[in-house]
C-alpha cells in the first residue's frame, strides 16, 4: 500500500471508531442539541422575531454561532476523555501509526458531529425566528461546513493540549475562543451578508475565501503541531 | 611496511532493551536512579519490587511512552519511538474502550499496526481464542468481569506480533487459575516463529514486572530486583 493510502486508512480507522463510539453513547450529540436549542429558545424569548423581521435577520446569524461555538466546546471538551479513560491514549501512542492520524479522524468525526447538530437545528432556527433567507441561501452549504470546520480543528487541538490540566473544562474556551475569533466573524459576517442581502455576493464571496484561508493554515498546523502535543510530558 | 586486512565485525544482535545510566525524576521524586540495564534479545525478565520502587516507570521507558530525565533508551538499537512497530505494553490498565466488543478494540488496534512495519499481524480472533475468550461475543468491554478484560488487553498485544512484549503487572486481576494460563501462553508465545528482519533471525524478549513472583516463576531467566529506583545487585 502507498504511504497516502496507508495514512487515510489509519484516518478511516481512528474515524469509524469514533463514529461507532458516539453512534453507542450518543454523549456529544446530545448534549450539543441541547445546549444549542436552549440557546434558541432563550433568544426567541428575549425578544419577537415576528415584530422585527430586519433586526431579527441582522443578528440571527451571530446566534447561530455562538450556539453553535459553545455547543461545540461542550462536545469538543469530552471528544478525548474517551481516549483517556482506560489509557487507550497510550495504546494509541504506541501504534505504529502517524499522530496526526488520530487528530484528524477525531476532528473529522467532531466535524460530522457538529454538521448533525447543525442539520437538527437549521429548521428550528427558521421556523422559531420566522425567518426568510433574503440573499443566495445555497452560500451558506459553504459556510456552514467552512465556519464549523474552523471551529472543530481548533477545538479539537487544544482539548488534547486540557489532556493533562486539572481545569480541563476551563483551558479549552480560554484558548479555543481568542483563536477562533477572525474565523467567527467572518462566519458572522458571511451568514448574516446571505440571510439579510445587504453584502455585496463579492463582499460574502470574500468572507468566505477568508474562511477557507483559515481553515487550511489552521488545519496545517494543527497536523504539524499535533505529534509534539500528544507526546509532551 | 605490515599490511592489515580489514574484516568485518560479525553481525549481532543489540539488546532488545539497554538502558544507560538512566534517571528519572518527578518532581522532587526520583523514581529511577542513574539505572544501567539490558535485557538480551530472546530473554525473559521478571522485575520485582515494592511499590514505588520504578517498576512501571522503567517498562514506560522502554515503551517509550516516558522520556529519561537523563540517560539514554535504546530498543533494538533504536529509539523506542523508532522501534514502536516492535514493541507491545500492556499497562494496569486495559487499554481498551468500554463502549466497543473485543473484536471490535481489537480490529481497530490491528488496523493501526497494518503499515508494513509490522510484517505481520496476528488475527484478532485467533488472538481472542488464545486468551480462552469467545470471539463472537457481543457484549461490550464495559460488561466484562476484571479478568476479561485483562485477557481481552493480553489478546490486543499478542495480536501485534511482537518482538518485545512489556507486561505491567499482568496477573494483578486474574484468579490462580487464569493466571496459571497466562504464564503458560507467554511461555508459549517466546517460542511463536518470528520473521527474520533484513535477514537477521529474530526472538521474543518478554519484560514483566510482579508482586507474585512464584506465579511468574516459569518465566523468571532473568530477574531484576528494584529498590527505591536502583537496580539491587
Amino acid at each position: 500500500m502507498k504511504p497516502l493510502l496507508q495514512y487515510f486508512a489509519h484516518v478511516l480507522s481512528h474515524l469509524r471508531k469514533d463514529l461507532r463510539l458516539e453512534w453507542r453513547s450518543r454523549e456529544a450529540i446530545n448534549g450539543m442539541l441541547f445546549f444549542s436549542l436552549l440557546v434558541v429558545v432563550v433568544f426567541g424569548l428575549a425578544f419577537d422575531p415576528t415584530g422585527f423581521p430586519t433586526t431579527t435577520r441582522q443578528i440571527v446569524g451571530g446566534i447561530l454561532w455562538v450556539a453553535l461555538l459553545f455547543a461545540s466546546i461542550t462536545a469538543l471538551n469530552q471528544s478525548w476523555s474517551r481516549e483517556q479513560r482506560n489509557n487507550v491514549l497510550e495504546a494509541q501512542r504506541m501504534a505504529p501509526s502517524p499522530p496526526s492520524a488520530l487528530f484528524l479522524g477525531k476532528a473529522i468525526a467532531n466535524f460530522l458531529f457538529v454538521l448533525a447538530v447543525e442539520a437538527v437545528l437549521a429548521p428550528i432556527f427558521i421556523v422559531f425566528f420566522n425567518l426568510h433567507i433574503l440573499g443566495d441561501a445555497s452560500r451558506l452549504a459553504l459556510i456552514l461546513p467552512l465556519g464549523t470546520w474552523a471551529i472543530v480543528v481548533n477545538g479539537t487541538f487544544f482539548a488534547v493540549l486540557g489532556l493533562r490540566a486539572r481545569n480541563r473544562e476551563l483551558l479549552l474556551p480560554l484558548l479555543l475562543l481568542p483563536i477562533a475569533l477572525p474565523a467567527l466573524l467572518m462566519m458572522v459576517q458571511a451568514t448574516t451578508g446571505v440571510i439579510t442581502a445587504e453584502l455585496d455576493p463579492i463582499q460574502i464571496g470574500s468572507w468566505i475565501k477568508q474562511l477557507a484561508g483559515y481553515d487550511i493554515i489552521f488545519t496545517t498546523l494543527c497536523i504539524l503541531l499535533f505529534g509534539t502535543v500528544l507526546n509532551a510530558e | 611496511m605490515p599490511t592489515t586486512q580489514k574484516t568485518e565485525p560479525p553481525a549481532t544482535t543489540p539488546p532488545a532493551a539497554e538502558l544507560h545510566a538512566v534517571s528519572k525524576i518527578f518532581g522532587s521524586f526520583a523514581a529511577l536512579r542513574n539505572l544501567s540495564v539490558a535485557f538480551p534479545s530472546g530473554s525473559s525478565t521478571v522485575i520485582l519490587g515494592e511499590n514505588g520502587a520504578g517498576k512501571s516507570t522503567l517498562l514506560r521507558l522502554i515503551a517509550g511512552l516516558a522520556t529519561p530525565t537523563l540517560g539514554t533508551v535504546s530498543v533494538f538499537g533504536e529509539t523506542p519511538h523508532n522501534a514502536r512497530a516492535r514493541i507491545a505494553y500492556m499497562s494496569h490498565a486495559p487499554m481498551l474502550y468500554d463502549e466497543l466488543t473485543a473484536i471490535e478494540n481489537l480490529n481497530y488496534f490491528a488496523a493501526l499496526h497494518r503499515d508494513g512495519a509490522c510484517a505481520c499481524v496476528g488475527s484478532p480472533e485467533m488472538a481472542l481464542r488464545a486468551v480462552g475468550l469467545d470471539p463472537a461475543l457481543s457484549r461490550p468491554v464495559s460488561q466484562y468481569s476484571q479478568g476479561m478484560r485483562q485477557r481481552t488487553s493480553l489478546a490486543r498485544v499478542l495480536q501485534t506480533d511482537p518482538e518485545l512484549l512489556l507486561l505491567d503487572e499482568p496477573f494483578s486481576n486474574l484468579d490462580l487459575a487464569s493466571a496459571h494460563h497466562m504464564v503458560e501462553l507467554l511461555a508459549d508465545f517466546r517460542t511463536w516463529p518470528l520473521v527474520p528482519l533484513n535477514g537477521i533471525p529474530r526472538q521474543r524478549t518478554i519484560i514483566l514486572t510482579t508482586h507474585q513472583a512464584a506465579l511468574a516463576q516459569p518465566l523468571a531467566e532473568r530477574t531484576l530486583t528494584l529498590e527505591n529506583g536502583q537496580a539491587l545487585a
